[in-house]
């Protein structure tokens, strides 16, 4: 790399050409890493920070960013963690049902909305030419793991300041106790946003399921 | 000379970086504030709550559009799709002027999210400025583009960086988004001058004007933007707006963001050496 760096870049009175290079170097991990904490938080407290830092570096040099926003930059790591589940061994269904969360927390924050039909706009005649579909920023998962639960404490842990380093050793200690406690439990969660706020809705079985069918444009379920 | 062609004959005075911390403040106070400089990729979004805000805040201040992720200098055409957002946003914010960087950052659909230096080039210089001249078009709005600070320059660079600047945007017929602090670092970072720099730029074509604070480093200097303006960039501002007038002039903050008051009150710092300009021009 060094023999790379001094073909292409001049060094100064302070910095070799290596050196230099390293700068853009280190600014874009840091860049790329912190935006990555940004968006994960969830995944980050499972995995504890320096194995998540790792496991985004691996995933970022197989997958890097494929568009313009850095916004887009966790979109392919579902993807890459089923086919590489030795990055989360031992925690892998959680992992991903955790990535799955905050990634649908990200497209319904900010993902695109049809105009809401109001019941002004139906009559006898377009009644029977409806078709119902669900809001596209509207998620709907099926977990393992309630993860929702984590994720919310995960949100709420990253924006606190805490005053003392050792409230903050006990407070770490809590969130390792509360990852280690939590056990499977089957969710339906629909992911939407009321008032342009996200929220975390656990629905029953049923309910997923009719949503997920008017989510994917199934015409049986038409009158 | 303020208002030209390349900031759709304006006259924008002091403004600042629209950031989501200090969201509240304004929506709430409704500070009075010139206009307000948008990152335009954290509104190229489907909906929800940024586009929500942004809505809000056009209802009173003006807005202009900044991108950074545009990469004139990359090899590669313009995206499609990145251009149709843009345009969307463009006519959503009625921004008189767009600005982007005079930079590369992306190669083959992959993306850096840095703001890489170009090799000065007459090659590369011919290439930028077609692929500005493509953007401007598309988008039906003047152009700004922006120095960048760097830390690297290249073996094969065949002229200066204001000569590479002034190379690409009379070829593009564009202006200019003369960041004064970028030009200290540059210049504290490569041995040159900063005010050669300044001296040489087009004054005619200076659409707008950056100002921040960076940090220094025991070999280098770091363009943070977390920090109030020091004196040497100040200088360079006054040098600046000497040459080309009471121009629009935004202070970037984006790291360890203080209360919307300090930013503010920072910004308007500039007012003075904007005042002194006008008396000397009177005299």
């Amino acid at each position: 790399m060094r023999r790379y760096a001094a073909r292409y870049i001049k060094p100064n009175d302070r910095l070799t050409s290596f050196e230099r290079l390293e700068i853009y170097n280190r600014q874009y991990w840091f860049r790329v890493l912190g935006s990555m904490a940004e968006d994960f938080p969830g995944l980050r407290k499972i995995l504890g920070e320096r194995r998540f830092d790792d496991r985004c570096r691996a995933y970022l040099t197989e997958c890097p960013s494929r568009s313009f926003t850095l916004r887009n930059l966790g979109s392919r790591l579902e993807a890459w963690l089923r086919h590489n589940p030795q990055w989360v061994r031992g925690k892998e269904v959680l992992a991903l049902d955790m990535v799955r969360l905050e990634w649908a927390d990200i497209e319904a924050f900010d993902g695109e909305a049809e105009p809401v039909l109001r019941p002004e706009e139906l009559d006898a005649d377009s009644v029977s030419k409806l078709r119902l579909r669900v809001q596209p920023y509207v998620q709907l998962l099926e977990l393992h793991y309630p993860v929702d639960d984590l994720v919310l404490q995960a949100k709420d842990d990253e924006g606190t300041n805490f005053a003392s380093n050792a409230v903050g050793e006990l407070r770490r200690r809590m969130k390792v106790r509360a990852v280690v406690a939590l056990k499977p439990q089957k969710i339906f969660l629909v992911v939407h946003r009321l008032d342009f706020s996200v929220y975390f809705r656990r629905i029953e079985r049923e309910e997923y399921s009719m949503l997920k069918a008017l989510h994917g444009g199934d015409r049986s379920l038409a009158p | 000379m303020p208002a030209n062609r390349f900031n759709n004959f304006t006259n924008y005075g002091i403004g600042i970086g629209l950031r989501a911390p200090h969201y509240d403040h304004i929506l709430t106070r409704k500070p009075v504030v010139d206009w307000f400089e948008i990152i335009s990729e954290n509104f190229m979004i489907g909906g929800g709550r940024p586009l929500r805000i942004l809505d809000q805040i056009l209802e009173q201040y003006r807005v202009v559009q900044h991108g950074v992720s545009m990469y004139f200098g990359s090899a590669n055409r313009p995206d499609r799709e990145h251009l149709r957002r843009l345009k969307s946003l463009v006519k959503r914010t009625g921004t008189p002027w767009v600005s982007d960087h005079l930079c590369w950052g992306s190669v083959d659909g992959t993306y850096t999210h840095d703001l890489l230096p170009m090799p000065y080039t007459f090659e590369a210089a011919k290439i930028t400025a077609q692929k500005l001249r493509y953007v401007r078009d598309f988008l039906e709005v003047p152009i700004a583009v922006e120095n960048v600070s760097s830390y690297a320059e290249y073996h094969v660079s065949e002229m200066t960086e204001w000569e590479f600047l002034n190379e690409v945007v009379e070829r593009a017929d564009c202006g200019i988004l003369l960041d004064v602090n970028n030009i200290y670092v540059s210049s504290q970072n490569h041995n040159f001058n900063p005010l050669t720099y300044i001296n040489s730029v087009p004054a005619d074509r200076v659409a707008q004007i950056h100002i921040a604070g960076h940090s220094k480093f025991e070999k280098f200097i770091l363009d943070t933007h977390d920090h109030p303006v020091l004196d040497p960039v100040w200088k360079l501002y006054d040098r600046a707006i000497q040459r080309a007038g009471h121009t629009a002039t935004l202070l970037e903050w984006d790291d360890r963001i203080p209360s919307f008051q300090e930013v503010h009150d920072e910004a308007l710092r500039a007012d003075r050496f904007l005042a002194d300009t006008q008396l000397k021009v009177a005299v």
